[in-house]
């Protein structure tokens, strides 16, 4: 009988876990998250000489203690769902922190295969291993040389993984000496938790719980102290002994504990590693040099941000092209072989117009995951944080927050969605929620054509300077809308920033390629099913209801009679625009043309807005709709019968001339517009990966109130200020 | 002489005597591998002197100012 067992992937960030994970499972993965909390969860299935098995990727982590998410998360997995072998991949030529948390596995009891990756880097380094040693010193747990990249020795790793399985070995803990108070304590403590346990289901470890319980960890307290009985016996023990080393050495459990691993570690790697002589520099450490050096680190940092963005619009530009004009020519397509009619204006105007305007931003979005990929798997996106981190902890902020900022639009031209998903590298909640809730106020891609549209039109001499002073304003509010929420609402502890700095190594394609593909893919799905209900919602506003039907015969009585084609076009742009009126998109516009009123904000804007809630890029396509031709007339006139205008006499306006010409307009207003533009609510692809990533409506609904109280406050103020001055 | 990590100059190597953290800080440096009796040195310090890199163990780490006050060691080459 074959059946089917769970393996479980652990070990160190940065040991090479996710090298291996793909190189085990190919394409038979998939992403998830674990129940009720946001830690992904990576999931594979393995095949190996006809024998199945289900491969969890748990998060990298140090150690297992209860202070991280990640950590938490992890250890659940491998209490509660028992997996059959835990697989910890060890970085060999960084063995002994590695082990650290391999210790604890073993403490735990489950079955454990160490996967001493990266070997070549260890012998490169003259760190001779012998595994045979190492696995004898450990009781004969199974040790595998491997290098993930290359997929050396995984043929072995599956083999021994698979016949450790097949033993089905109860579990068997590691016994390790804490020195004499903490052995005492132990054995008085081990017979009563596991007279405890026999009845509660928990994991068959008596003495690693007993040890949790000593260290003060928080779970494990409160789940052994759950009834008072347990609780009376337990608690007097770790009282007195935290007393005891308080008395005598001055330190807690929980480092005695940790220093008596290490001594175990050393006790280990002087039997069975040999440590040869070692390069006075390594070629990292010597790159690290140049790339973080005080006064030059800065400067690369600039220079390869710029690099980035110059390769992602460089090779995006076309593709972008390709996509516009593929949505473009399908809704040609679908116009010409369709009836006229609501049906044909849904898929057109509604289903076609809407995607395209969203995917058409796709390639950008793919060339900007794709080098965020490439500098995070080359070790640099670590050392943006350490550059970074002083700045940035001046506004409550984390190093590694820099990230989402910059793949929100910090250089403009990024987006909210990725960035808000790249907060998954902080660790604290609290600024984690932090940099999700500040990413949006980046001028991510979307808002360039808002920007372009009005900077044509009123600022066309002094173009860099305006957009330079939009990107300086974005980042202004993002930093000091950090600092208020970090010192109100979100107000916490600062939390360490010790943070391992990988070495560089030269991405592989590969591993690129997966590493993008992954969040692509997210991306991809958002956009196709959020974006499209959206898309339809907005076009229903757009259109519904209809203009009277008397109304509209004699607009179309007017086109039919219409001298020369242009007439014919400027009463069918009328139309439109009197059909966007008479919309509840419209009438919500005009309504709130009373609240916009220190804005002088007219209905068009408001509409244009309110479109923009589903994707900036709506704004200017509304607009667009809005100001459509000979509106003066229209407006002068206010009558029913549309008076030929001038048509044919004037030329044809764009629509940024048309806002240069219009009155309600100026070069201050366009400035208010847009500065509302960039801090008003987050568009809804935006809010909805926040409702993901923070698992409740609570953050995206305060965005959006919040986002559009400052912008429009901000920005009539602005406007205010600016009349009294000229 | 016993001093901080944060004390020593870049390039300098030293050994560990005493961890001093507690809590969560205190968890978080024993876990990356700084424990008593461990060699380490500075490799270098981010553009405003905070954090600053070091090497321990073989691999590289970097901490704020205000964490590698709390790790006491003894530098070599210091009387």
């Amino acid at each position: 009988m074959s059946s089917v067992f769970t393996f479980a992937l652990a070990g160190n960030p940065n040991a090479g876990k996710t090298s291996i994970f793909n190189a085990l499972t190919g394409a038979r993965q998939g992403v998830g998250n674990y129940p009720g909390v946001t830690v992904e969860k990576k999931e594979g299935v393995i095949i190996h000489k006809g024998q199945r098995a289900n491969i969890v990727d748990l998060p990298g982590t140090y150690s297992l203690t209860a202070y991280s998410l990640d950590e938490v998360v992890a250890r659940d997995f491998i209490i509660e769902q028992r997996p059959d072998v835990v697989i910890n991949v060890i970085d060999a030529s960084n063995l002994e922190r590695n082990l650290y948390l391999a210790l604890q596995f073993m403490e735990l009891g489950i079955p454990v295969l160490l996967c001493l990756n990266m070997i070549d880097m260890a012998r490169a380094r003259n760190i001779k291993i012998d595994s045979a040693r190492l696995s004898s010193l450990l009781g004969g747990i199974p040790v595998v040389e491997t290098v993930g990249r290359r997929g050396e020795g995984l043929d072995r790793l599956l083999e021994e993984a698979f016949a450790l399985a097949r033993r089905r070995l109860p579990w068997r803990p590691l016994t390790i000496s804490y020195g004499r108070d903490l052995d005492q304590a132990l054995d008085l403590l081990t017979p009563v938790i596991a007279e405890k346990i026999k009845t509660d289901g928990s994991p068959p470890a008596s003495r690693w719980l007993a040890l949790k319980y000593l260290e003060g960890d928080q779970i494990i307290i409160n789940r052994l102290q759950a009834d008072a009985g347990t609780a009376a016996l337990l608690n007097p023990v770790r009282q007195k002994l935290c007393r005891h080393l308080q008395a005598t050495i001055e330190e807690d459990p929980e480092s005695v504990v940790a220093d008596y691993r290490y001594i175990f570690i050393s006790s280990l790697t002087r039997a069975a590693v040999n440590y040869g002589p070692q390069a006075r520099m390594e070629l990292s450490d010597k790159i690290d040099r140049v790339l973080t050096h005080r006064l030059l680190g800065p400067l690369f940092l600039l220079a390869i941000l710029y690099l980035v963005y110059q390769v992602v619009f460089l090779s995006g530009e076309a593709p972008v092209d390709w996509c516009e004009n593929f949505f473009a020519w399908l809704g040609g397509q679908a116009r010409e072989s369709m009836a006229e009619g609501l049906l044909r204006s849904l898929l057109v105007d509604g289903v076609i117009a809407g995607l395209g305007g969203v995917i058409g931003f796709v390639p950008l979005i793919i060339a900007m995951f794709f080098m965020i990929a490439i500098l995070e798997d080359s070790g640099y996106l670590a050392r943006i944080a350490y550059i970074l981190d002083r700045v940035l902890r001046i506004f409550g902020l984390h190093g590694n927050a820099v990230i989402c900022l910059i793949s929100s639009g910090g250089m403009t031209g990024g987006c909210a969605v990725p960035g808000i998903m790249a907060a998954r590298t902080l660790k604290d909640p609290k600024s984690r929620l932090t940099a999700i809730l500040i990413a949006p106020f980046m001028n991510c891609g979307a808002k360039l054509p808002v920007y372009g549209l009005l900077i044509a039109a009123f600022f066309s001499h002094h173009r860099a300077e305006v957009m330079f002073a939009l990107t300086l304003l974005s980042w202004t509010i993002a930093l000091l809308a950090a600092r208020i929420l970090r010192s109100t609402l979100l107000r916490g502890e600062k939390i360490p920033f010790v943070m391992e700095l990988p070495p560089y190594r030269c991405p592989t394609v590969r591993g690129v390629l997966i590493h993008s593909w992954e969040r692509i893919w997210e991306y991809l799905k958002r956009a196709g099913t959020i974006l499209l209900t959206v898309s339809i919602i907005m076009w229903a506003l757009m259109t519904y209801p209809g203009l009277p039907a008397a109304e509209l015969e004699r607009l179309e009585k007017a086109q039919a009679a219409a001298a020369s084609e242009e007439e014919r076009q400027s009463i069918a742009n009328r139309q439109a625009q009197a059909a966007l009126a008479h919309s509840l998109a419209g009438r919500a516009g005009i309504f709130l043309e009373n609240y916009t009123t220190w804005l002088e904000l007219d209905w068009r804007v408001n509409v244009a807005l309110l479109g923009g809630l589903a994707a900036k890029e709506v704004i200017v396509s509304t607009l667009g709709t809005a100001y459509s031709m000979s509106e003066e007339q229209w407006e002068e006139d206010g009558s029913s019968s549309p008076v030929p205008a001038a048509a044919g006499s004037e030329p044809r306006l764009s629509l940024a001339g048309r806002l240069a010409q219009d009155p309600g307009w100026s070069p201050l207003k366009a400035l208010a517009v847009m500065i509302l533009v960039m801090i008003y609510s987050p568009c809804v692809a935006s809010l909805s990966v926040m409702k993901k990533e923070t698992g409740r409506w609570r953050w995206p609904l305060f965005s959006l109130c919040f986002n559009t109280l400052i912008g429009y406050l901000l920005a009539a103020a602005i406007y205010q200020a600016g009349r009294m001055l000229f | 002489m016993s001093c901080s990590i944060n004390d020593l100059a870049v390039g300098e190597m030293a050994v560990i005597e005493k961890v001093t953290a507690h809590g969560e800080l205190g968890r978080r440096l024993r876990d990356m591998g700084l424990s008593p009796g461990i060699d380490l040195t500075v490799l270098g310090r981010a553009p405003l002197a905070d954090p600053l890199e070091i090497k321990i163990r073989g691999f590289n780490l970097c901490l704020r100012v205000s964490e590698a006050k709390q790790i006491l060691v003894r530098a070599e080459g210091r009387q």
